[in-house]
């Protein structure tokens, strides 16, 4: 497979300003040197909880985020510096998928509006009305009913999939996803899910998919990156991510997740992390995780582990003590 | 110890009167938990609030039902009796911990209020208790954190003092509404833990109103499942999980992605989105969604019947039909039945 897209030492730091001259007087590290690439044809997982970066990551993706140093590559040219006029060439090819739908539709643009504006951005307009039928006819919207509706007219779930007409339009090679499900009610969730999946398969798509509900990653992703404070802790593939997982990040969000099984979730050990999400402003020192981690020793506080891979295939965790087989098999699931 | 019996509340919108709660009974026992599940919508955070009638009336009404706490009708209480019972027999906490702490006051005053109004302690005393308070949570340097801000604490925290202040005047039953929903999984990891230490050290009874079937799987001995302001399907934990006998529980508990499982499967999805109450579906609630569904449904709506000992659903189908049809169902929906 090739790579679509490459993310090579990727930093995204925001300065703090305080005082009347807004002197800066720090930096938030939202990303602190991300490496991800991601194959032609797959859906990369992005995982982790609220502050890590993910949501940065993803508009740093698109370009909507200018990366303070690092690369990001699409089909192998870089785009950090690239022009408005070059954005706009690059977004033919890739598009996004927001978190709420009720503030990413415009309140006052028809159905067919919203998902037209893209065709029209890039002079599609050739048998316009067709082509946002056939959209919607794609996405399981109703062409005959909703053509001309406003967005209040709908529930989450079919604004959910007003937003995804919108972003395959353009027969785009990459869609990024920022939690697209996570507002969504557990019954409807389902549906956009099967439908992200259809689509993939129907339309040759390659996601970047972001979610902080572990269920949902595991499910769809067919890799997945676990993200903590501005870092990649550990990069998998599906089939190791929740039975192999080694970093002791990953294990403890792992065990932290509620199984919807009474007995499985009665017997099994949980991992409860001690502590918070420290501040990004100031991460502490060495491994980023090493004042929470149940493992951590002296070396943790001063040597800065980087991704590699430890044992499994495929698998690579930025970790001095990754958890083992013996240990990892306590933490039944 | 609680005893709702047929509850009826109903909020009078300009839209028209939605009935949020419709004809809703069930039992608590002494340091028992029951889980409350539903989507938004199903009207679980308006039966939570009719429990200590806080629903803002207007719109609220209650024109049916009681609601029996020690054998006493909360709603027919007079508002003294009412405020006295509210947070000292039985205590709350909200989903959103930032909106039920007061910013302009310290952690401290607000937690010493909360243990002077139901107990008389001089200020010295209440001190002492906020700290003994604080510790049970899982705060640590409590005294120096007295004096800080609500802004000053992260969000788990904000839920810890939360609990804490429920906790002040050690009331018999917690309503716990939605309270990790907005918490990052390691943070509800801690409170869910939290929970359950309290109930075991002073045998709290718990009322938890969730969306996730998973946190109700870890933390309740019974579940009520309700949809479209009825309670569908209502039995020990064990039996709503494995011996599911309400076509929309079943659904439910398969639409839900599994992080136990291999990921590849397809998922079961529920067609369409849960029903405006102010013009609920004739029949059966659930029935335009339903893929068990038959003629029969859109005339009947069946109430709560009895399928084991304490295992009661709101469906037509006896539990052999619907085993039978499961996998027909399961089949013509493209997923593998485990």
């Amino acid at each position: 497979m090739n790579t679509l897209l490459e993310i090579k030492d990727l930093h995204v730091h925001f300065p703090i300003k305080s005082g009347v001259l807004q002197k800066t007087t720090g930096q938030v590290k939202a990303l602190n040197g991300i490496d991800l690439n991601v194959k032609k044809g797959e859906i990369l997982g992005i995982v982790g909880e609220s502050g890590c970066g993910k949501s940065t990551l993803a508009r740093s993706i698109v370009g909507l985020q200018k990366p303070t140093s690092g690369d990001i590559l699409f089909e192998g040219n870089t785009y950090t510096d690239a022009s408005a006029k070059e954005l706009y060439e690059l977004r033919r090819n890739m598009q996004m998928v927001f978190q709420d739908p009720y503030t990413s539709l415009n309140p006052r643009m028809k159905v067919s509006e919203s998902i037209a504006a893209p065709l029209k951005a890039y002079k599609k307009t050739k048998n316009l009305e067709s082509r946002v039928k056939e959209l919607m006819e794609l996405v399981g919207l109703n062409p005959d009913d909703h053509y001309n509706r406003l967005p209040h007219e709908f529930s989450g779930g079919q604004r959910q999939r007003i937003g995804i007409a919108r972003a395959i339009a353009l027969e785009p090679q990459l869609i990024v996803c920022d939690e697209p499900v996570s507002a969504l009610d557990v019954s409807v969730q389902a549906q956009v899910i099967n439908l992200f999946q259809d689509l993939q398969k129907k339309l040759d798509l390659t996601y970047v998919f972001i979610a902080h509900d572990l269920s949902v990653i595991n499910h769809i992703a067919d890799r997945v990156a676990v993200m903590y404070l501005g870092k990649v802790m550990e990069r998998s593939n599906r089939d190791s991510f929740q039975t192999h997982a080694q970093h002791p990040y990953t294990n403890a969000l792992l065990s932290a997740v509620p199984l919807p099984d009474p007995d499985k979730e009665r017997a099994r050990e949980r991992i409860v992390l001690k502590g918070e999400l420290p501040s990004p402003a100031n991460p502490p020192s060495g491994c980023v995780f090493h004042t929470r981690c149940p493992k951590a020793t002296e070396f943790c506080k001063t040597n800065i582990p980087v991704p590699e891979e430890r044992g499994v295939p495929g698998q690579e965790v930025a970790c001095f003590y990754p958890v083992g087989t013996e240990e990892k098999a306590r933490i039944t699931l | 110890m609680l005893e709702v019996n047929n509850l009826h509340v109903h909020l009078d919108t300009p839209a028209g009167l939605v009935k949020a709660v419709d004809g809703v009974s069930f039992r608590l026992e002494a340091g028992q938990t029951i889980g409350i599940v539903g989507e938004s919508g199903s009207g679980k955070s308006v039966l939570a609030h009719s429990l200590t009638k806080l629903n803002p009336e207007p719109p609220a009404t209650y024109p049916k039902g009681e609601i029996l706490f020690e054998g006493e009708n909360i709603l027919t209480m007079d508002k003294k009796r009412l405020r006295n019972l509210r947070g000292k027999e039985i205590a709350m906490i909200f989903q959103d911990p930032m909106s039920s702490l007061n910013p302009v006051f310290k952690i401290g005053r607000q937690l010493m209020e909360a243990i002077q109004t139901h107990q008389k302690f001089s200020k010295k005393e209440a001190h002492q208790k906020a700290i003994e308070l604080l510790i049970d949570v899982g705060i640590s340097d409590p005294e120096r954190r007295m004096q800080d801000y609500p802004h000053q604490f992260s969000g788990g925290m904000r839920q810890r003092v939360l609990i804490a202040i429920a906790l002040a005047a050690r009331p018999k039953l917690l309503i716990a509404d939605e309270p990790t929903t907005a918490l990052d999984v390691t943070i509800q990891a801690q409170i869910i833990e939290l929970l359950k230490s309290i109930q075991k050290k002073y045998g709290t009874s718990i009322i938890m109103i969730t969306h996730d079937l998973g946190v109700v799987a870890n933390l309740a001995d019974r579940i009520l499942v309700m949809y479209a302001g009825k309670i569908v399907e209502s039995g020990s934990t064990a039996d709503i999980f494995y011996k599911t006998a309400m076509p929309y529980t079943w659904s439910l508990l398969r639409s839900i992605p599994r992080l136990d499982a291999g990921g590849t499967e397809r998922l079961l999805h529920i067609e369409g989105h849960p029903p405006n109450l102010i013009h609920p579906p004739k029949g059966c609630n659930f029935h335009p969604r339903c893929p068990f569904a038959r003629d029969a449904c859109l005339q009947t709506d069946p109430p709560l019947s009895e399928h084991g000992t304490n295992h009661s659903a709101a469906c037509i189908l006896s539990k052999p039909e619907f085993d039978k049809e499961k996998q027909a169902v399961a089949e013509r929906k493209g997923v593998l039945l485990s």
